[in-house]
């Protein structure tokens, strides 16, 4: 196993991290739950969450992937703790629950669509999973459309299951993706990129021209743009962004917006 | 595992931007992605890209007995194989029908073209023979396969070298490589094989598919041709019904395409042949990593262009202004004009020449910028300053007399003076003419 002792977790954080690091979280004494602590003490700290790439071991954390350690510190909501992860980079995606993907359908079967979102299975949708559909309403669709929607159901022991409604009934911004505009892959980290918010690449690109984009967490892409021309100009913007530097890429957006 | 499936969304694109005449990557409809060529250390080891489509080729040799029909041939043996690695949908051991087909076109265009002289493989007639191997992988689908792999094994197999073999009487010797250097294969001609998707029944046409437009076609059509014209395999698949100037028109464009690729893979054996014979680092660990291939074409990089219209507007406002010329035709018969007169003859006296030149010289060491108009500013001024010195002859042709012909016939020399349409005519044809043997540029 891991072979002499872990670093700290917080000196990690910004440096690559190798699968099998063991990273020591700070020891606190007060977690003991055999005694009790009377009176007004310290509130009870919130649960550390355990990112992607990461591991609970004995110790501390395991590190399974290898990349980049990142650290949010103590807030409200889930990760009230803080919460730590390793950014990684691949192109194979693995379904995970609640993840925003674009799939392809590839079969109907009586009440079920079967789509391929990338995985190493077929993901597989309720006609009733989308919004405002009853067992008379069905919804139009047609082997080889674009589904976007979410996953219910993804882990290593069942079939993924995908619904594009949410928990209360909307369908925000879920569905069928319209006919026109084009669908392309790209790595997993640019994605990731692009989802950040305040992302700079998109803010630039709408500057350019009017356009509608969808990216799902499988390294799809789906643009369309007014004209042919401008779509794939796009496309090509996107998918080199992934090995340009933000001054190249100003450079050719700037060679663009002057055309 | 199993490919990913095309949504209907793309291949509507796809045909629609065909419609547009508008590629994915930004070619035009005759364009070719650009071909890479590295090879090995060993003799008749290659990777050929053709955009993202790589294939590795590889060429053995062996002795064996011939076949008993043909007792005075050597024996070549192709085998093309689709790696997983390749795409997802390539499982290994499965025999497709796409790795059928692309081993047959393999087969007919490298084996039936008589490529490869078997013949001389022939050591003793019914006993020992050569047998060649041809072993291609494909390492990256990104359509087109066909091509990539002819042009790997064509590569392979010229730059492949057997063991040399002396005969005496019934005694065969093979030398090894350090005994006798390797020989190479006797190639009579380099076919490669140029493929052509149809869509849209015939209407549109692409040269050297890409992956997703192989699976959005209706039609594919690979002609494989040499330099010299010949064809030596055609082959229509996909079922659909070309008209015979199509075809006609395929292979014209085929040709084109065939000798520039023929042209490409010359360098590049030649450019592998004087790096090993100097001594210097060979094989894939020198040519991939360092992106220091040896027939490199490289790829168009962004320059920043801001500065350079400010930079060619300074040059432009130091320059002299070119001398006024007026065009006045001179008639020497009804139909045959003169505009302009020619500059003196360069050949004739070698001082004058060299005294030319290194006035251009001199102007072209004060310029920054390369742009064409500068450089013919630049070249009309200094021109202008030898055309006082020396008498103008009208004739830059070697011959004494000048000979105006009657209308019928135009001569040629009225042609290339009323070429150009900018101001000083004749010394910009004559300027084109003479910066073509300078091979500063």
């Amino acid at each position: 196993m891991a072979t002499g002792r872990g670093a700290a977790a917080e000196a990690c954080v910004g440096q690559v991290v190798l699968p099998g690091d063991v990273l020591l979280l700070p020891a606190h004494p007060d977690e003991d739950g055999e005694r009790l602590r009377l009176g007004a003490g310290v509130a009870p700290r919130g649960r550390l969450l355990c990112g992607p790439g990461l591991r609970r071991c004995v110790a501390g954390l395991l590190v399974t992937k290898c990349g980049l350690l990142r650290h949010r510190p103590a807030g409200d909501g889930a990760a009230a703790g803080g919460a730590y992860w390793v950014d990684s980079q691949q192109k194979r995606y693995v379904p995970v629950k609640g993840d925003h993907v674009i799939g392809i359908v590839t079969a109907k079967a009586g009440d079920l669509f079967k789509l391929d979102v990338g995985g190493s299975e077929q993901a597989s949708l309720s006609y009733l999973a989308f919004e405002g559909a009853t067992k008379r309403n069905r919804p139009n669709v047609q082997v080889g459309d674009l589904i976007y929607g979410q996953f219910l159901v993804a882990n290593k022991d069942m079939e993924p299951e995908m619904v594009c409604i949410d928990s209360s009934g909307r369908s925000s911004g879920m569905g069928i993706i319209g006919q026109d505009g084009f669908l392309f892959k790209v790595s997993l980290g640019l994605i990731r990129k692009l989802l950040a918010p305040k992302c700079e690449i998109i803010q630039e690109l709408s500057q350019l021209y009017p356009f509608e984009l969808v990216l799902g967490m499988n390294g799809r892409i789906w643009v369309k743009a007014k004209t042919v021309q401008q779509t794939l100009i796009i496309v090509n913007i996107l998918e080199a962004c992934e090995y340009m530097t933000a001054e190249q890429r100003k450079q050719a957006l700037a060679k663009l917006s002057g055309n | 595992m199993k490919a990913t499936p095309l949504s209907n969304c793309e291949r509507r694109f796809l045909l629609r931007a065909i419609e547009e005449r508008k590629r994915l990557d930004g070619r035009q409809c005759y364009d070719y992605r650009n071909v890479r060529i590295s090879f090995g250390a060993d003799y008749g080891c290659c990777i050929v890209e053709l955009g993202k489509t790589r294939v590795l080729a590889q060429v053995s040799c062996e002795l064996v007995p011939p076949k008993p029909n043909r007792p005075t041939e050597g024996i070549l043996f192709f085998n093309l194989e689709l790696s997983p690695m390749a795409a997802p949908g390539f499982e290994p051991g499965r025999q497709s029908e796409l790795l059928v087909k692309l081993n047959r076109l393999i087969e007919r265009c490298l084996r039936n073209s008589k490529c490869v002289d078997t013949e001389s493989l022939c050591i003793i007639a019914g006993e020992k023979v050569w047998q060649i191997r041809l072993d291609l992988h494909l390492l990256n689908h990104d359509g087109n396969i066909i091509d990539a792999a002819s042009i790997a094994g064509i590569v392979a197999l010229c730059h492949f070298r057997r063991p040399d073999v002396s005969v005496q009487g019934e005694e065969v010797t093979v030398y090894t490589p350090e005994e006798r250097d390797p020989v190479p294969l006797s190639i009579h001609h380099m076919p490669v094989c140029v493929s052509f998707a149809f869509f849209q029944q015939g209407t549109y046409l692409l040269v050297d598919p890409s992956e997703c437009e192989e699976r959005v076609m209706d039609g594919l059509l690979v002609i494989a041709m040499n330099k010299h014209r010949e064809i030596c395999t055609i082959q229509s698949s996909g079922g659909i019904m070309l008209v015979k100037d199509q075809v006609l028109r395929c292979s014209k464009i085929t040709a084109v395409k065939v000798a520039e690729i023929t042209e490409l893979i010359q360098k590049a054996l030649e450019n592998d042949q004087k790096v090993r014979k100097e001594g210097g680092k060979f094989g894939f660990a020198e040519s991939i990593p360092n992106q220091k291939i040896t027939a490199f074409k490289i790829e168009r990089a962004a320059i920043d262009t801001n500065n350079v219209e400010e930079q060619a507007e300074e040059i432009i406002a130091k320059a002299d202004p070119p001398s006024e010329v007026f065009a006045k035709p001179i008639l020497h018969t009804p139909g045959t004009a003169q505009i302009g007169e020619g500059i003196e003859n360069s050949w004739g006296d070698l001082e004058e020449s060299e005294r030319e030149e290194a006035a251009e010289e001199e102007g072209e060491i004060e310029a920054a910028a390369f742009e064409c108009q500068k450089m013919e500013t630049e070249d009309t001024s200094t021109m202008s300053e030898t055309k006082k010195d020396e008498p103008i002859v009208l004739s830059d042709s070697e011959e004494e007399e000048v000979i105006i012909l009657e209308p019928q016939e135009v001569p040629k020399k009225t042609r290339t003076q009323t070429n150009s349409k900018q101001e000083n005519t004749s010394k910009k044809a004559f300027n084109k003419r003479r910066k073509k043997k300078r091979a500063a540029y």
